[in-house]
């Protein structure tokens, strides 16, 4: 199931550390790590709330380990003072989420999309973060590898968005050798240890290296954002490091920002989708095209940063967009950002409940409109 | 186990300073008030570091939130500072991810035992090695002296006007009901007790507790009589008491009086060790 692929995934990336609290429908990852991290000489520890989960990783990430914790909607508004303290305090490390609908309990055992702002703007602080959605089982395993890796490049969280719906969806997964799966090394720092500083930043978009607890150069990862060389304090040194929370991952957005597009060179209906919702839109596409309708999808992998580049360019043709998504619309008020000054209509296909948006549906939307 | 029981001499500080402490930049200065208690506690902490003759380079301290929080900048040791009460949660993955790291864990009575008391407990329920230094100065004073869950009962503080209401927390007893293997109490008056402490819940393998009775003149101490550090390090001074002594006296002469010592030293599983075995075992099988 997805959620066993993640676990493979993380595994496959190195991930030798899980902390986590059980939660519907995330819960098979924590059971599946508590059985895989020891097989793998990894440590795998249930904590007393999500807030531990986050506070432990952020610790084991520190000490040099690859770490992942797992939540889905009511867990991550409990972590998000940690992530973003570990946004602040520039630590690598993966959060996966697996989203359920509605406020409060939620439908606990469905399946939503509920989360993208969450994961964007939930912290206080309006840190930079980076997170990614997968649309199939198997894409659930490659794409935890890539949000390891980003994490570790990036030295910050990375948020793994999925659903419930794809959580718990079987499909066959080819797996690799893990020993020749793609492999990111976080930047660590060389030379003298007398001269090392955490946070040595000269420029606003630099990555500094990072030092794992216990090795020769002293590492001091510290919530407060004063990541200026020399750590000096002030609104100076505050307004360069807020702003290179940003520019590390803004100015690197071709490293990170993944879109499938489909036809879009001449669509005239684009269809936006993203998680499980795309493999309907995809469907909605394929029916059009067989009608002899210029239909095309742009299947957004990662949410953020947002790829309005990419939706500009599969927009190009495009008369009207149309974004399903179990949200009030999160998603579609971005494509509107990136199509402000396009003539297009941009429209929602929006459930609020687990059940999934059915390809009739979106093209029932389109009724009046071709 | 590593029992601390000789006088030790202590050495000049340049000693300390030179092996255990980095020293503000010549711009700044200690951000702890003139006579605070925590320069003492910090110096009881080095003094154990030196006696048990840590490597630097294999210490972690961290912290959250408070005044004490600025103390792991003073310390030559890797330092994780984090977010306010995280730190038993943040400290148990750090020893997991490396159980040869020493982690000591520096924490405010508001930060252990308020807005991180759940992962204290836990903490000391895992039983895992790590050393919790919890500075008790009955107030938040980060924030400008606000009572809290140590503030005692009766007294005054910025949101106790009347007296405080409350019953307080016996962080001592709170840590031994919750399962940790060392715990013990001192104040920042009896710096030797104290360092023998600090070196004591070092060397036990296991989750150590020390509580400091530290004082805050400024935002306790001068709402309650003793706006003096001298006078509330008498006052630590004339009403501590040891276990054997309070085992003599009467409930109510006990009340108002710090019973100071070790409270706990006992041998559980360790979570560190217990999942070291775990892993040996599945990879058996596997």
């Amino acid at each position: 199931m997805g959620n066993e692929a993640i676990c493979e995934g993380a595994i496959a990336a190195g991930v030798r550390f899980y902390a986590g609290y059980p939660i519907t429908p995330a819960t098979e990852i924590a059971e599946y790590m508590s059985r895989r991290m020891p097989e793998v000489a990894g440590k795998y520890v249930q904590m007393e709330d999500e807030i531990g989960s986050i506070y432990a990783v952020m610790g084991a990430s520190g000490a040099g380990a690859r770490a992942m914790t797992a939540t889905s909607g009511p867990g991550i508004g409990l972590m998000q003072e940690g992530i973003g303290s570990a946004a602040a305090m520039e630590i690598p490390l993966v959060v996966v989420v697996v989203s359920r609908p509605g406020p409060g309990a939620g439908d606990a055992t469905g399946s939503g999309q509920c989360d993208v702002m969450q994961a964007r703007y939930g912290p206080n602080g309006d840190n930079a973060v980076i997170a990614l959605t997968p649309s199939t089982v198997a894409e659930s395993f490659w794409l935890t590898i890539k949000a390891v890796n980003l994490a570790e490049r990036f030295r910050t969280p990375v948020i793994l968005l999925t659903e419930g719906l794809l959580g718990h969806m079987r499909e066959v997964v080819d797996l690799p050798d893990y020993g020749k799966t793609e492999r990111v090394e976080r930047p660590r720092p060389s030379g003298p240890p007398e001269k090392y500083e955490t946070y040595a930043l000269h420029k606003t978009d630099e990555i500094s290296p990072m030092a794992d607890f216990g090795s020769k150069y002293r590492s001091v990862l510290h919530y407060v954002p004063n990541h200026v060389y020399g750590g000096r304090t002030g609104q100076d040194a505050l307004k360069f490091t807020l702003n290179h929370f940003h520019a590390k991952i803004e100015s690197r957005r071709d490293e990170i920002t993944m879109a499938e597009s489909l036809y879009t060179d001449d669509a005239e209906v684009l269809f936006v989708a993203y998680g499980t919702q795309a493999r309907s839109a995809h469907e909605a596409m394929d029916r059009l095209r067989a009608r002899g309708k210029k239909a095309g999808l742009l299947r957004l992998i990662t949410l953020w940063p947002f790829p309005y580049e990419q939706v500009r360019q599969a927009a190009r043709a495009a008369k009207v967009v149309l974004v399903p998504e179990m949200n009030t619309g999160q998603v579609q008020g971005e494509v509107l950002k990136a199509l402000r000054r396009h003539p297009a209509e941009v429209l929602g296909v929006n459930h609020l409940h687990s059940d999934p948006i059915a390809p009739e549906e979106i093209l029932d939307k389109l009724t009046g409109v071709l | 186990m590593t029992t601390v029981q000789k006088a030790y001499k202590p050495l000049p500080m340049e000693h300390y300073i030179e092996n255990y402490a980095m020293m503000p930049a010549v711009d700044d200065h200690f951000r702890y008030c003139p006579g605070c208690g925590l320069g003492l506690a910090q110096g009881a902490i080095v003094r154990a570091f030196d006696y048990l003759k840590l490597d630097p380079s294999k210490i972690v301290t961290v912290s959250g939130s408070g005044c004490y929080a600025v103390m792991g900048q003073y310390i030559k040791a890797h330092q994780f500072h984090g977010p306010h009460g995280a730190g038993a949660a943040a400290a148990t993955g750090i020893k997991l991810a490396n159980p040869e790291l020493t982690v000591i864990c520096l924490q405010g009575d508001g930060d252990a035992v308020s807005i991180g008391a759940g992962h204290f407990v836990h903490g000391a329920r895992r039983n895992i090695d790590i050393t919790v230094i919890v500075f008790n100065n009955f107030v938040f004073g980060e924030t400008g002296g606000q009572g809290g869950p140590t503030t005692p009962y009766g007294t005054k503080t910025e949101t106790t006007p009347y007296g405080a209401i409350e019953n307080s927390f016996d962080i001592c007893q709170l840590a031994a009901g919750a399962g940790a293997t060392y715990v013990a109490r001192s104040t920042v008056y009896h710096a030797w007790h104290l360092t023998k402490c600090v070196a004591n819940a070092i060397a036990h393998k296991g989750f150590s507790v020390v509580e400091v009775m530290q004082n805050c003149h400024e935002l306790w101490g001068r709402r309650n009589g003793m706006p003096q550090a001298s006078q509330m390090l008498n006052w630590y001074r004339d009403s501590s008491i040891t276990m054997a002594q309070a085992k003599e006296m009467s409930p109510e002469q006990v009340r108002g009086k710090f019973v100071i010592g070790e409270f706990v030293r006992s041998d559980r599983p360790e979570i560190g060790e217990e999942y070291a075995k775990l892993i040996a075992r599945v990879q058996k099988k596997g």
